[in-house]
This record gives structure tokens, C-alpha cells and sequence, in this order.
């Protein structure tokens, strides 16, 4: 298993592409900056939206997507609790959101080989976020609100500011997968 | 005859969401700890306090410890001196979860139609198991399965002649599939014997044994710990990142089968796996 010695990077939404190209599998960021909340189906309206024809609703350039749908916001908190959801599930949705300018994608667990080689080719980077800890991340989030397919509920697109939020490159913009090392 | 009330168990489901989703169990909690200190792998080790933190932050805060607050499945033992007669068991535990997961701002993670996903059935129902059995009192068992490691259940009909090894090959390759995806590191449910759907339910309830605990029976807790070695050889590791801990144990219930057949299903928890009990006098 692969030791990352580097230090942990910085890093800040939109993503800019030199910052991206400098990332390494197993490299530890913190990430700052908006990314919007997406899962299952929230992904298959935005990709019917692009089939479509009618475009997104969003702008996706340089942004990331982190396939996360949180609990209720109890009074006085930012965010329920908010970890990633299972990755290989919005395997099938990748294709059309990164050519629609997509950078980053946060979640956790394995990408098939087809997704590990668009990101190679949009030089984009999948993040790893830790699985199961959504109490522990809820408090590296500072604002969210809802910003698309509020009828969704937890599987609406919400708008999150992050500040120091800890992720791992799980696939950096080579095409290296930090599973495969 | 001990009389409950709708009430009484409704509150009490209610309380059991709540502490089963934001109050990691303390078997489960001692486990990771165990894993934090056993581990040798830096990330590995960075990742299971993380863990640790995470739980503290959710107990202090009330907050759901994973976004994932489940589907919930309820398992009701009725004692022998439970009068049931007249209550309608199975609304009082489903307004007990919708109280509970409103109350405890959990997330409603059910959808009515499986085909069309659509409709909201307002939290639950709750998948529930009721039983009678030679005890004294009721209890409320609520089990919230996330399901990124629910997706991993397996089932397999062996043949009665099959070898343990085929049976061992079987469980630790359902592991290895479910890899890093399912938040390892795990603890397995495994179900042996019965019929394809008691197998099923064995290998869940499997999961409410408290970790650190084997099977009473000496061969099934000789199976046991071989399993968690193999597992945990296969150095998957939390998140999936490499280590030790890939289960935090192996839990197996048999039950008497057919000649002819040999089922054994195999339910997956991440390492959040949560449950919550009362018992009610």
C-alpha cells in the first residue's frame, strides 16, 4: 500500500487544472470552496437534462460533485450529517457531466475502469471522502442550501461551502488509482 | 398477563432510533478502538480515529453518525406472558419510527414504489420480525442497515456434500467483492441452514451479537475465527486503503436444514452497525 509522504495540499473550488495535475493517487487534500451534493437520481435528471438537449441548470465548470444526500438540519446546525455515498453507482452518469466541464468527484469506494479513464482523459480527479464518518464531516461544512430538485428531499442538489473539508485523491488526472497501488 | 400499550411502544421505538443512530454501540466503539491500537498501517490508523472522533462528535451533538440512517428492521420477541391481544403491533412500531426519525432529524431514506422510486411514505415502514419466545417481557430490537453494505448480501444454495473450504471460499469472496465500497471495516452476518429466506434472516440477526462474543457452539466459533482471519488477510483495510482491519468480527447463526440442501447467506455491516434494544415489563 502506497504511503503518501507529501504533505497535505490545499485546495479550492472552481478547480483550477494545474492545481489538479499536481495531485497524486493517495495524496491528502483539504478542500475548500462550493461543490453541489449529488446522487442517484439527481444525476439521472441532470444527464437526462444534457440528453435533453435543454442544458444544465448549473454550471459545472471547474466544480465538483460530491455524491452525498445528508440528514435533516437540526435547528442551529449548517448540515446534518453528511458522508459520501457509494461511488460506483453514479458510475454509469460520469461520461456527460465531465464533458460538460465537471473537475472533481467526491464519494467513496471503487470507479469502474471506463469512469478511471475519462477522468484520465478530462483531467479530472476522483476524491475519496471517509465513509461512515458524516458527523465528523458535517463540521467542515459551513453553509448549505438547497439549490435544485428540492421534491428529491436528501436527494436534492445542495449548494455546500467547505472549509478544510479532508479528502484522499482516489484517482488523480494520470489515470492512477489509489486501489489499484 | 402483562397488557402493553400502542403508546408505550411507539414512544419506545422512537427512542431506539434515535439512540441506535447517534450512539454508536459499545461493543462496536470498543472494537474500532481495539482495531486503532492493533493497526499497523499509519492511514489505516488515521482513518479508524477519525472513526472514533466521528462517534464522539455524533453522541455529544445527537447527531446521526452516518447520513445513511438506514432502512429500519425491527425484531420483536414477545415473551410468554405478553398479552398482544387487541394491539395493532405493526402501526405502533411504524409511528414509532416516524416520530423518531422526524424527532431525531434522520434521514428519510425510503421510497414507496421500488420500480418507480417515486413517492414518499413519510419515513418506513419498518421491515419487522416478530417471534415468540420462552421468555418473560417484550423486546424491541431496532436494527438501521444502512445500504451500501446491504447491496452486498449474498446467498448460496450449496450442495449437502460441499466442503467447509467451498463454504469459507464462498464468505471471504463476498468480502473481497464488496471490497473497499462498503465502509469496511466490516462485520459479517452470516446465516446457515433453514430455508433460503430464514438463512437470509439469520445472517441479519447475526449482527445484533454483541462483537467480541463467538459462537457458543465450538465448531461454529472455530469457523468464526478462521473466517476473520481470511478476511482479514485479504488487508483491505478501512475506507479500503489497506490493513488489518478489514471485519471487526464474524458473527454465524445455524439452524437445522433440509438433507438435500445447504443454504448460507452472508449480510455485510459497515463499520457503522447500529442497534438498539428495550425491553418492556
Amino acid at each position: 500500500m502506497l504511503y503518501s509522504n507529501r504533505k497535505i495540499i490545499r485546495l479550492r473550488t472552481p478547480l483550477r487544472d494545474t492545481d489538479l495535475q499536481a495531485l497524486k493517487a493517495g495524496d491528502e487534500v483539504l478542500l475548500c470552496g462550493t461543490v453541489f451534493t449529488a446522487r442517484d437520481q439527481a444525476h439521472r435528471r441532470l444527464v437526462d437534462l444534457i440528453r435533453g438537449g435543454s442544458g444544465l441548470p448549473l454550471d459545472l465548470k471547474g466544480q465538483a460533485i460530491y455524491y452525498c444526500g445528508p440528514t435533516k438540519t437540526a435547528p442551529g446546525k449548517v448540515i446534518g450529517s453528511c458522508g459520501p455515498t457509494t461511488s460506483s453507482r453514479m458510475d454509469r452518469f460520469a461520461q456527460p457531466l465531465l464533458e460538460a466541464g465537471l473537475k472533481g468527484m467526491i464519494g467513496k469506494g471503487r470507479r469502474s475502469e471506463e469512469v478511471r479513464r475519462l477522468i484520465q482523459k478530462h483531467g479530472a480527479v476522483y476524491f475519496l471522502a471517509t465513509g461512515g464518518a458524516g458527523a465528523f464531516l458535517s463540521k467542515r461544512v459551513i453553509r448549505a442550501r438547497p439549490l435544485l430538485f428540492e421534491d428529491l428531499g436528501p436527494e436534492a442538489v445542495y449548494e455546500l461551502t467547505l472549509k478544510d473539508f479532508p479528502l484522499l485523491v482516489g484517482i488523480d488526472t494520470k489515470g492512477r488509482d489509489v486501489f489499484e497501488m | 398477563m402483562k397488557k402493553l400499550t400502542e403508546k408505550l411502544i411507539s414512544a419506545t421505538v422512537s427512542r431506539l432510533c434515535i439512540r441506535a443512530n447517534t450512539n454508536l454501540r459499545p461493543d462496536v466503539e470498543a472494537a474500532l478502538r481495539r482495531a486503532a491500537r492493533l493497526e499497523k498501517n499509519a492511514r489505516a490508523r488515521k482513518i479508524l480515529r477519525q472513526l472514533l472522533e466521528n462517534a464522539r462528535i455524533a453522541r455529544a451533538e445527537s447527531l446521526a453518525i452516518c447520513q445513511d440512517t438506514g432502512l429500519p428492521v425491527v425484531f420483536v420477541e414477545i415473551g410468554r406472558d405478553i398479552n398482544c391481544l387487541g394491539l395493532d403491533l405493526e402501526s405502533a412500531i411504524n409511528t414509532g419510527i416516524r416520530g423518531g426519525y422526524e424527532k431525531g432529524f434522520l434521514r428519510n431514506s425510503i421510497v414507496a414504489d421500488p420500480l418507480s422510486r417515486g413517492g414518499s411514505t413519510g419515513f418506513g415502514p419498518a421491515v419487522i420480525h416478530f417471534e415468540f419466545v420462552p421468555r418473560r417481557g417484550l423486546r424491541l430490537t431496532v436494527l438501521p442497515k444502512g445500504f451500501g453494505c446491504e447491496n452486498k448480501t449474498q446467498l448460496k444454495m450449496f450442495n449437502p456434500t460441499a466442503r467447509g473450504r467451498e463454504i469459507k471460499d464462498f464468505i471471504v469472496s463476498v468480502v473481497r467483492e464488496a471490497g473497499p465500497d462498503a465502509c469496511p471495516p466490516y462485520t459479517v452476518g452470516i446465516g446457515i441452514g433453514a430455508s433460503a429466506d430464514h438463512a437470509a434472516l439469520l445472517s441479519k440477526k447475526a449482527l445484533l451479537r454483541p462483537l467480541g462474543k463467538w459462537h457458543p457452539t465450538d465448531h461454529v466459533a472455530a469457523l468464526e475465527r478462521e473466517l476473520l482471519r481470511e478476511i482479514n488477510d485479504l488487508g483491505i483495510g478501512p475506507m479500503g486503503l489497506g490493513g488489518r482491519a478489514t471485519a471487526l468480527g464474524v458473527h454465524i447463526l445455524t439452524h437445522p436444514t433440509h438433507m438435500a440442501g445447504l443454504p448460507v447467506a452472508v449480510n455485510i455491516s459497515c463499520h457503522v452497525l447500529r442497534s438498539a434494544s428495550a425491553l418492556l415489563k
